[in-house]
């Protein structure tokens, strides 16, 4: 039964992996679905768990923080949208410039306020969002293949990770079956005509843009006070690229961008389980090898099975009125 | 706009001969960070003591990216600093150039040797440290499975895993010891969210003790066994203090002894610490107390007089690139 363990644990990582990534993809995918490039992503991530784990230090309670993380992501959406909405400035650029503020500016902050080198002090269990254990964990353990599964894997992961999971119908709900969803759709691909039918493209935008904000709060929030139990260094450490990576390959669709995550979550999961391996006889497979796979692996993907991603027509163009 | 170009002149002008007046000792970190509650903090606590011994100043510079590395250091050498401390591996290169250029300067690089007669080099014998928290491990598992997380897969690293590994096969003999590295990049000492995933996939296979040494990565794998009820080992400072309960014990690496050592009585050559020169040793205090009983002190501290007088034989992986345990 040691292959079944070993399913067990390979199935809760990628859950537990995939989460910030789902939460990303979907903040990217809503915000690009309206027509604005989201590479802000890690930057608005990083500042969330950033603000999630100061406060929740402060005041002691992980709801508090996941407020301040959800406040931080979303005010940072808005200098975006600022930026590259109100001023038409480069969606690109000014993105890159939030992940760069924020990845000094936690630093500076977090030492000025904690003397810990950007660190911040460490949380305790009543601070964080812990697994949440199912009922009847107990009475069911014992039942063969289901049971381990149910207690392991479905029961115990942290409360954000549920909502995760449950945000991937609501987004694709509000894109696809809300009338919020369709005008955000065709902004993104026309804006001409949105606003033609009296429809501010502007407002639109905005409201897209920090949607997709407060989405990387619960991402960051995860990171720092669910998964960790505190903030370091740029902690993110590149989750964001890969969700927008993952949202790509989902074709900015979000059940292709779940299942895009999850693949990543997946690779990222196996990993550990692939070092140390030996192949034929003495030799182990490179440590670096094994890293790189995730990322050959989409290339391969990318080139030869996911057809061609096609992106919102309007993306990255800010809409200027004809006068 | 003048004044202030003067203003700006006349402060650097200050600042470069206060430099060279005062000939202050100064540091540049490794990309860990100087509050890495481990290898880095510990260079740190180093530079603090002489600091507070001396009454004089330092100076010091925290590396974000491989560029500055060479940068700050040539940039101390300027200002007329003097010893230079190096911490960490990936200074080798960086110092070796500017110390050619620096002929009169003082260096001192940790980890590394540097093979110049202005540089002191220390390197520790981590092997036997390790060894010492590896029977600790096996002592206290009860599944007979431990794991080790290791930062970037460099030789340094596998020196702590192997030197572990025979430490837990000299105890247990058919223990199981699980290994991972992070990453093969400098983001692998500062992932404490992967140091976790790996702490747990290795809880999932059985193991129930995990040593960790990986720079601020190895905070999310103590973070992991705490989460699971498992123990775990600290790595650097003593790190007991960090969740007690859970940390069986650390591997302490003296750098601050080191550092202070080199900055108050620098000397050129190759200095290696073991644990004979007390550079390298097993922590306990009341934090772990409760989690080490008598027979596990007794048998550790036999091994480490066996280590001592030469009785076992620590295989140092650099040596040959191989580990005879595994």
């Amino acid at each position: 039964m040691e292959w079944f363990t070993t399913v067990l644990y390979l199935l809760g990582a990628t859950i537990r992996v995939s989460t910030p990534l789902i939460f990303c993809a979907m903040a990217g995918l809503i915000s690009e679905r309206s027509g604005v490039i989201d590479i802000g992503l890690e930057g608005k991530m990083l500042a969330a768990a950033f603000a999630a784990a100061v406060v929740a230090a402060l005041t002691g309670s992980a709801w508090d923080g996941l407020a301040a993380a959800v406040l931080v992501g979303a005010m940072l959406s808005l200098l975006h949208g600022f930026a590259c909405i109100t001023h038409r400035g480069d969606q690109v650029v000014s993105g890159v410039a939030i992940n760069i503020i924020v990845s000094g500016l936690t630093v500076v902050l977090g030492n000025a306020w904690f003397q810990r080198g950007g660190e911040t002090p460490q949380l305790q269990a009543e601070q964080r969002f812990m697994g949440v254990i199912f009922p009847g964990t107990d009475n069911i353990s014992h039942l063969p293949l289901l049971g381990p599964l149910y207690v392991k894997v479905l029961s115990g992961q942290s409360l954000l990770t549920y909502i995760a999971f449950l945000l991937v119908p609501a987004v694709a709900w509000l894109l696809y079956r809300s009338r919020f969803g369709l005008r955000l759709r065709a902004v993104g691909e026309n804006p001409a005509v949105v606003d033609t039918a009296g429809i501010s493209v502007d407002f639109l935008r905005y409201r897209a843009v920090v949607l997709g904000g407060i989405l990387c709060g619960f991402a960051g929030a995860y990171l720092a006070i669910a998964q960790n139990a505190g903030f370091q260094r740029d902690m993110t450490a590149g989750r964001g690229y890969i969700a927008l990576a993952a949202m790509i390959f989902g074709k900015w669709k979000p059940l292709p961008a779940l299942y895009a995550c999850l693949l990543f979550g997946f690779l990222d999961a196996g990993a550990p389980l692939l070092q140390g391996v030996k192949i034929y006889g003495n030799t182990e497979l490179p440590v670096q090898l094994i890293q790189a796979l995730p990322y050959a692996l989409t290339v391969i993907l990318l080139a030869g099975f996911i057809g061609k991603a096609i992106p919102p027509k309007a993306i990255g163009r800010p809409y200027i009125k004809e006068r | 706009m003048t004044f202030m170009t003067r203003a700006a002149g006349a402060a650097a002008v200050l600042v470069f001969s206060a430099g060279i007046a005062l000939a202050e000792p100064a540091v540049v970190y490794d990309s860990g960070g100087k509050f890495d509650k481990g290898f880095n903090e510990s260079a740190f606590n180093g530079m603090e003591q002489y600091k507070k011994e001396s009454g004089k100043s330092y100076l010091e510079f925290e590396v974000q990216t491989d560029a500055q590395r060479e940068q700050a250091i040539r940039r101390f050498a300027q200002k007329g600093a003097d010893p230079i401390v190096t911490v960490g591996f990936a200074q080798g290169t960086a110092l070796e150039k500017v110390a050619k250029e620096f002929p009169n300067t003082h260096f001192v690089i940790i980890d590394s040797v540097v093979d110049l007669p202005n540089v002191q080099s220390i390197v520790f014998k981590e092997h036997e440290g390790s060894f010492l928290v590896g029977v600790l491990a096996a002592m206290a598992s009860k599944t007979g499975k431990v794991g080790f997380v290791g930062g970037m897969d460099i030789p340094l690293i596998r020196r702590f895993e192997c030197g572990y590994e025979q430490g837990v096969k000299y105890e247990k003999k058919d223990a199981t010891v699980f290994q991972n590295m992070t990453g093969t990049t400098g983001a692998a000492w500062n992932d404490p969210t992967k140091g976790g995933e790996l702490a747990k996939s290795q809880f999932d296979q059985g193991a129930d003790v995990v040593f960790a040494a990986a720079g601020a990565t190895s905070l999310g794998v103590y973070q992991a066994a705490k989460d699971s009820g498992k123990l775990a080992i600290g790595v650097d400072s003593n790190q007991n203090y960090l969740h007690p309960g859970t940390m069986l014990t650390s591997m302490m690496k003296r750098v601050d002894i080191a550092v202070h050592g080199s900055v108050t009585g620098w000397k050129g050559g190759v200095t290696e610490l073991g644990l004979k020169e007390a550079g390298v040793d097993w922590a306990l205090d009341d934090n772990n107390k409760p989690l080490v009983t008598d027979a596990m002190k007794a048998k550790v501290e036999a091994a480490k007089a066996d280590i001592i007088s030469g009785k076992i034989q620590v295989h140092d992986y650099v040596a040959d690139n191989a580990c005879p345990a595994s």
